[in-house]
């Protein structure tokens, strides 16, 4: 990973903290470490002095037996540029840091997802509860101490699958025939479950008066998980005042199928395909991020050929998940399932050139480290070249002249679930939500990869900040993602689409590596940390579903119940990557 | 599809009132109405419920099999469609839904990740198989089911309940079947019907006993033949 600051200024952080600040040592990695003690004032600084006012990412990584766990940290700037990376090292016996959430909005869940997962604990933090598992699951599972009901090795391929070939299911080892596990000596009978005290408590917390001197009841009402516009199963506690918002709480985990955990035992192959199923509607930039992260570990460049199908492959990807979002927003705001099935329509025609080159049609295994797993044929280019100069650009337009001007879309979204540009960056929003609210911050021009420097293309950004602006800028991203797919189809060269062999082991030295697109619903990364074996000792999804989830909140305070659905709609999450 | 012939009598029916009327069973008649009306719940869980979304919009067009109502109540389904990885923390509610279901009623496991815990089968927070809990009419295999996959399961499903019988389905038998209980999350998820095991598993490995190698695997080996479930 390049340092960022390196080439930066002659702004020395070292100098100013003494003994509190040093640079990481270690092979393979960059960044500082910085003492819990000063933490707060260095990230004050950074963000005041130095201009990286945008949190991307707060994570963690064990290093068992080591009593050593690193919180990283990463930060950008809105302007552009690369970002600056600072960990602090706790003890894994007790493991306190200082929370940022003051500093930065945009931490809270994501250290509430530190806290579930490595049960380190920020102090400070306004409502510090699990969020992915619930209240009362025994353990944080991502260390790596911490083993699963079915845990058979520390990495695969399973000894007893390959080379011997004899397997041996796991569950029948369980006394439950079940991945289920129980502390020793626990009693069921005099268990008593308030897993949801924590929640409504936190929620409580919150009384305001809205009607002053007229005397009104509070109510929580629970909007999901089995709701039919919460885009699966994810579940929002309200505090409501009759039909006013006073708080809300984002509840979620209900999807979460530890994919963290189970990328750490794979191979860095065998994760490619499990990076499909993040964002399940986006299953190209998905694998790009992650193709992207381990490409910087390995030093390899994919060839010229394979860089334009990539980019035209991930542009199809956030046309066919715009055009879905515009789709069920309409849903959302009450025009049930007609302007979906135009989405869809159009969406079918791009999965079916998908399934085409890839096999499959939401889970496309397409990108390969060093390229992507086969070429794709001239007949494939040619509909792909009917389908980005005429029908696409009219559907497109179709949308525009039966949405924008249409006074019940303009009456239910303009002024509504409104994000400043401030509020927007502070709470680390991504993608459209950032755009939407005059932020111009787009990752293929603000640290451009893989070959979108040679596009003209434009960043398309409004300055309202409300639903109705969110869904214009997808709509303008439609059309420029159009521009790129023509230029690349115009441009598109012959040549291999991998380079060197395909392995199924490919080796990774040691080291870090964040790697990041911009996915349809903002900043995509992958941090990974090899430690030069054949899986990852860390693999982490900087979900951009789930960290645009932490202004939703503040979007919704003042708002009604109903206008809820839609601002829910106009964030477009997608509750694989929400939950991982 | 073919044209259905309702008239199953073996009688002839004299040419002029072919279109009015028609003899059949009782059985017949009611499985016939019933196979070309099943509502779905409108419910999905992660990727698969995209296909299933995708199955009901123009290309594939679910109400071709008159599937076309998704209904967001459970009250008023009579087909769960498990699209989806089903999590420990989801599960109560599926069972929840399922309970609050009328009869008849259906349960379609949908993809790899329903039937059996797919790719996130080893994931301590997951459920492999749905089927641990619910009963499951029709399988669909598939990472994700493509839309012809689903449709093939529906008229499996279908094909199903052309088999039944009135007199005999469950439904209308005297003694009236409970809810299935719902797992609780506790230290992890606890279904109510292992609450003998769970506490029995406890005690044997409580530090006391768990030096007795012999006890341990005596009792383990029990359960692998008696309490399986």
């Amino acid at each position: 990973m390049n340092d960022p600051v390196d080439s930066f200024m002659n702004f020395d952080l070292i100098s100013r903290y003494p003994g509190l600040v040093k640079k990481d040592q270690r092979t393979g990695y960059s960044g500082y470490i910085v003492e819990a003690d000063c933490l707060v004032q260095f990230a004050r600084a950074v963000r005041d002095e130095l201009g990286f006012d945008y949190l991307s990412m707060i994570t963690a990584a064990d290093y068992y037996p080591d009593d050593l766990m690193d919180v990283i940290y990463l930060l950008y700037r809105t302007t552009g540029g690369p970002g600056i990376l600072f960990k602090v090292q706790v003890s894994r016996l007790d493991s306190k840091v200082p929370s940022l959430s003051s500093i930065f909005a945009g931490a809270e869940l994501q250290e509430r997802e530190v806290w579930d997962m490595y049960g380190i604990s920020f102090e400070d933090h306004p409502d510090l509860r699990r969020i992915l598992l619930w209240d009362g699951f025994e353990g944080h599972p991502l260390r790596k101490d911490w083993k699963e009901p079915l845990f058979e090795e520390d990495s695969k391929p399973y000894k007893d699958r390959w080379p011997a070939g004899k397997h041996k299911r796991q569950e029948d080892l369980n006394p439950f025939k079940n991945n289920v596990s129980y502390p020793i000596g626990f009693e069921p009978e005099h268990f008593s479950s308030n897993n949801e005290k924590a929640l409504y408590d936190a929620l409580n917390k919150t009384s305001g008066n809205l009607n002053g001197s007229l005397k009104t009841d509070q109510i929580i009402v629970n909007l999901g998980p089995q709701h039919p516009s919460t885009h699966g199963v994810f579940r929002m506690a309200a505090l409501l005042e009759g039909e006013t918002i006073i708080d809300l709480k984002p509840v979620m985990g209900y999807l979460h199928r530890s994919h963290e955990k189970i990328g750490e035992r794979n191979t860095f192959l065998q994760n490619m395909p499990y990076t499909d199923r993040l964002d399940y509607i986006s299953s190209m930039s998905n694998n790009f991020g992650y193709a992207l992260a381990v490409e910087k570990l390995m030093a390899v460049t994919p060839p010229e050929r394979a860089e334009y199908i990539r980019v035209i492959m991930a542009e199809l990807t956030r046309i066919s998940s715009h055009i879905m979002t515009t789709g069920f927003l309409l849903n959302e705001l009450g025009a049930m399932f007609t302007p979906s099935l135009y989405a869809l329509e159009e969406r079918e025609l791009i999965l079916d050139i998908f399934e085409e080159v890839s096999g499959s049609r939401m889970m496309c295994n397409y990108f390969r480290f060093g390229g992507v797993v086969r070429d794709i044929s001239d007949s494939v280019i040619e509909k792909i070249r009917k389908l980005v100069f005429n029908r696409l650009p009219r559907k497109i337009d179709e949308l525009d002249r039966y949405l924008t001007h249409n006074e019940i879309v303009r009456l239910r979204t303009e002024g509504v679930g409104v994000l400043t540009a401030d509020e927007a960056a502070a709470y680390s929003a991504g993608g459209p939500l950032l755009r939407a609210s005059g932020v111009p911050y787009d990752v293929r021009k603000a640290e451009p990869y893989s070959i979108y420097d040679r596009f003209k293309f434009d960043v398309a950004v409004r300055y309202h900040g409300d639903i109705y602006d969110r869904y214009l800028v997808r709509l303008d991203e439609m059309r420029q993602s159009i521009r790129i797919i023509q230029q690349a189809i115009h441009d598109i060269p012959s040549g291999p689409v991998m380079t060197g062999k395909s392995q199924y082991q490919p080796k990774v030295p040691a080291g870090e590596a964040y790697g990041r697109v911009e996915g349809p619903k903002g900043e995509l990364g992958f941090y990974i940390v090899s430690d030069g074996k054949q899986n990852p000792r860390r693999y982490h999804v900087r979900a951009p579903s789930f960290i645009n989830l932490t202004a939703l909140s503040e979007m919704s305070k003042g708002e009604k119940v109903a206008d809820v659905i839609a601002i829910l709609g106009s964030i477009d999450i997608i509750l694989g990557e929400v939950d991982r | 599809m073919t044209e259905e012939k309702l008239n199953t009598s073996g009688l002839e029916i004299p040419k002029e009132l072919e279109n009015v009327i028609q003899l059949t069973t009782l059985d017949r008649i009611y499985n016939w109405s019933r196979r070309n009306s099943v509502w779905p719940m409108m419910f999905g869980l992660a990727c698969c419920a995209i296909e299933m979304i995708c199955t009901a919009a123009s290309r594939y067009d679910l109400s071709r099999f008159g599937m076309e109502v998704m209904r967001p109540s459970p009250r008023q389904a009579d087909v769960i469609i498990v699209s989806g990885t089903v999590t420990k923390k989801m599960v109560p509610q599926i069972v929840r839904l399922y309970n609050q279901m009328a009869e008849p009623k259906y349960v379609i496991s949908m993809g790899a990740c329903a039937n059996g815990g797919g790719p996130f089968k080893e994931g301590y927070s997951v459920v492999p198989g749905i089927d641990k809990f619910l009963p499951v009419d029709v399988y669909i295999p598939g990472c994700p089911p493509t839309p012809q996959a689903l449709l093939n399961g529906l008229i499996t499903l279908q094909k199903k309940i052309d088999g039944e019988s009135i007199s005999k389905v469950r439904w209308y038998q005297k003694n009236v079947e409970e809810g299935i209980p719902i797992p609780v999350l506790g230290p992890d998820l606890m279904d109510p019907r292992q609450y003998d095991d769970i506490s029995r598993f406890g005690r044997i490995q409580s530090p006391e006993i768990v030096d007795d190698d012999h006890i341990k695997n005596e009792e383990l080996d029990e359960n692998d033949t008696g309490v399986a479930s």
